[in-house]
């Protein structure tokens, strides 16, 4: 069990209101993302629903019981954190097994639970290392072991992978979509990072500014994005913008997503230069810059050679693109 | 090259000037242990000599371990500086801590306040102080001294360890407030070992002017049963007689007991900085 619901909730530090009033629910088993920009206080939601900060107005529902003013260690919920935060004096079994000894369960459990998470995260070889002694990958799966160990109602992870280099990154985000079918446990995730929410999520909450700006399957938020805030922050490289009335599109934007953009040397529908290319082998990215719209950005499939400086025509696929009034909002 | 030349000339330099100030610093201590083993004739002839056997005399250690009180000065002293600074580093933490993680009304104020007695010396209240241990009846015991001293530390302690435990991770304090750690625990056990090196800094700092002051010895607990060491030497001093082998004996066996605190000090700091916090 671990459905958590969040209703009308708020939170002000002195004067200032950070989240301004977010209403949301995570069913049980679900893989819930939290993404937006820097600032826009997914943390500070995510220590909320673990009890970490108070909560200045609403009602936080766990499995249907108001867990406002509850402790944090009484919440059922575990959390991993950026800065791994293992506790320098304990060793890894020790590290792992704190909260089940300060919950009073007998030694044989605690020692089960342990046993359990180690196998699932490979960590048998370090139980008796201090986390001074491991690396930064094995020190972030021991904070995920340690949060495991505890078989929660709720996991929260808050940027996890962000202290990781590139390669070690992606192969803890497998780990934990990995534990997340083999646990079926409710997870809450935060991270800025659209590629980590893409691709973990079976619902991603996008924020801004401390309020919801779209909840949806990660598809959905990519076909249908509620507005520019969305349509941009979905998807890698991100959304082109294009003047409508240039276009003859409605609406004031028109927005295109660069693999929906097609281009061609000698005629098309939007005269530009090429800017900047970048081969990745697989697919070229082409910047063409393009008056009165700015820098657009092309993606091809394989590769493709193009001048800096070369005139070129580009001609968006119209069925698939999304139309915005001057407010940013979606117009359908 | 020539970079790395004005480099080592730059690395000279700073050695002479700290090597200099050592020597300065060094000096009159280096002054009083040699003149300490010599006869008195000898320390008046030729007070830079080293003591050699014709000159070595070590009347003053005889006559200093003799007048049957010193030991008990020298527990005194002990006692009194080791209680006022578990006091001083035990309360200036645990406000530093209170100051720096939670969030209440007064909080600025309040860390202002207790950091105020930095710029005031204690000294200026001794009148009041001595009236307040005369109505509590604690003149002439070393409970006296401690509470003087733990309220003379207090204020660095606590300006100094709350600027130290700002620097502490949020993650790794509310990790354990998840995993069920009371606040006592968090602070005993997560915080109190990684502002280690702080706290032997500050220990460093409050330790020395306990251990050498004389003023509220004087004051507060001039009695054979309560002196300190730095007191008890004073009794070489007369009017018109200085016994100075002795003075001088005195002060050379009082360096060792701080010397001997500072090193403990020293290697807490030294083993807290290369241990270092796990990120
Ligand atoms: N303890 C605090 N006191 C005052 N403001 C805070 C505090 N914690 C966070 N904030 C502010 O709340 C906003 C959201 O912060 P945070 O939740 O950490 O953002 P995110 O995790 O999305 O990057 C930021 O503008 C930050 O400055
Ligand atoms: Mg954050």
């Amino acid at each position: 069990m671990g459905a958590l619901s969040l209703s009308q909730v708020t939170k002000a530090f002195g004067k200032t209101e950070v989240i301004k009033g977010v209403d949301l629910t995570v069913n049980d088993g679900e893989f819930c993302v939290f993404v937006g920009p820097s600032g826009c206080g997914k943390s500070t939601l995510l220590r909320m629903i673990a009890g970490l900060e108070d909560v200045s107005g609403g009602d936080v529902m766990l499995d249907g019981v108001r867990i406002n003013d509850l402790a944090p260690a009484k919440r059922e919920l575990a959390m991993v954190f950026q800065t791994y935060a293992l506790y320098p004096h304990l060793t890894v079994r020790e590290n792992m097994g704190l909260a089940l000894k300060q919950a009073g369960e007998p030694k044989a459990k605690i020692d089960a639970s342990i046993a359990r998470a180690a196998g699932m995260l490979a960590l048998d070889p370090y139980l008796d290392r201090r986390p001074a002694e491991l690396s930064g990958g094995q020190r972030q799966r021991v904070a995920i072991g340690r949060a495991i160990v505890r078989t929660p109602k709720l996991f929260l992870f808050d940027e996890p992978l962000s202290n990781l280099d590139a390669a070690l990154r992606v192969a803890t985000r497998i780990e934990i979509a990995r534990l997340h079918r083999e646990l079926g446990a409710t997870m809450i995730y935060v991270t800025h990072d659209q590629v980590e929410a893409m691709t973990l999520a079976d619902k991603i909450v996008v924020l801004r500014a401390g309020r919801v700006e779209q909840v949806g399957a990660p598809m959905e938020l990519y076909n249908n994005p509620a507005n520019t805030f969305v349509a941009g922050f979905i998807g890698s490289p991100q959304m082109n913008f294009l003047k409508s009335a240039a276009v003859g599109q409605q609406g004031e934007t028109t927005g295109i997503r660069p693999e929906h953009l097609t281009i061609a040397r000698d005629a098309g529908q939007i005269a530009g230069q090429v800017s900047h290319v970048e081969k990745l082998g697989g697919e070229t990215l082409v910047y063409v810059r393009a008056e009165p719209h700015g820098l657009l950005t092309v993606r091809l499939f394989g590769e493709h050679d193009f001048a800096v400086d070369e005139a070129v025509w580009l001609t968006p696929d119209a069925t698939r693109a999304f139309h915005f009034d001057a407010n940013g909002a979606r117009l359908r | 090259m020539s970079q790395s030349r004005s480099h080592t000339g730059r690395t000279i330099a700073a050695h002479a000037v700290l090597l200099t100030y050592t020597l300065i610093a060094l000096f009159p201590v280096f002054v009083i242990v040699i003149n300490s083993f010599k006869s008195r004739k000898a320390i008046f002839a030729d007070p830079l000599a080293l003591p050699m056997p014709e000159n070595f005399d070590a009347v003053g250690y005889t006559t200093v371990l003799q007048q049957g009180h010193v030991v008990q000065y020298f527990a005194n002293s002990l006692i009194v500086t080791v209680a006022s600074l578990f006091f001083v580093l035990l309360f200036g933490a645990m406000a530093a801590f209170a100051l720096s993680e939670y969030r209440f009304k007064g909080n600025m104020l309040m860390g202002l306040y207790l950091a105020l007695g930095i710029m005031i010396p204690i000294r200026l209240g001794t009148v009041a102080i001595l009236q307040m241990m005369v109505a509590a009846g604690l003149v002439n015991t070393r409970t006296a001294l401690i509470l003087v001293y733990t309220a003379q530390g207090l204020p660095l302690a606590v300006f100094i360890l709350s600027e130290f435990m700002k620097t502490i991770s949020d993650d790794l304090k509310n990790a354990g407030r998840i995993d069920g750690l009371s606040e006592y625990r968090i602070f005993f056990t997560l915080v109190l070992p990684l502002i280690r090196p702080a706290m032997a800094t500050v220990a460093v700092f409050t330790m020395i002017p306990i251990w050498n002051d004389l003023w509220f010895p004087l004051i507060l607990a001039p009695s054979e049963a309560t002196k300190t060491i730095t007191l008890g030497s004073q009794v070489f001093i007369g009017q018109f007689v200085t016994n100075w082998n002795a003075v001088l004996a005195a002060l050379s066996l009082a360096i060792i007991p701080v010397l001997a605190l500072y090193l403990i000090f020293s290697r807490q700091l030294i083993s807290g900085i290369t241990a270092g916090a796990v990120k």
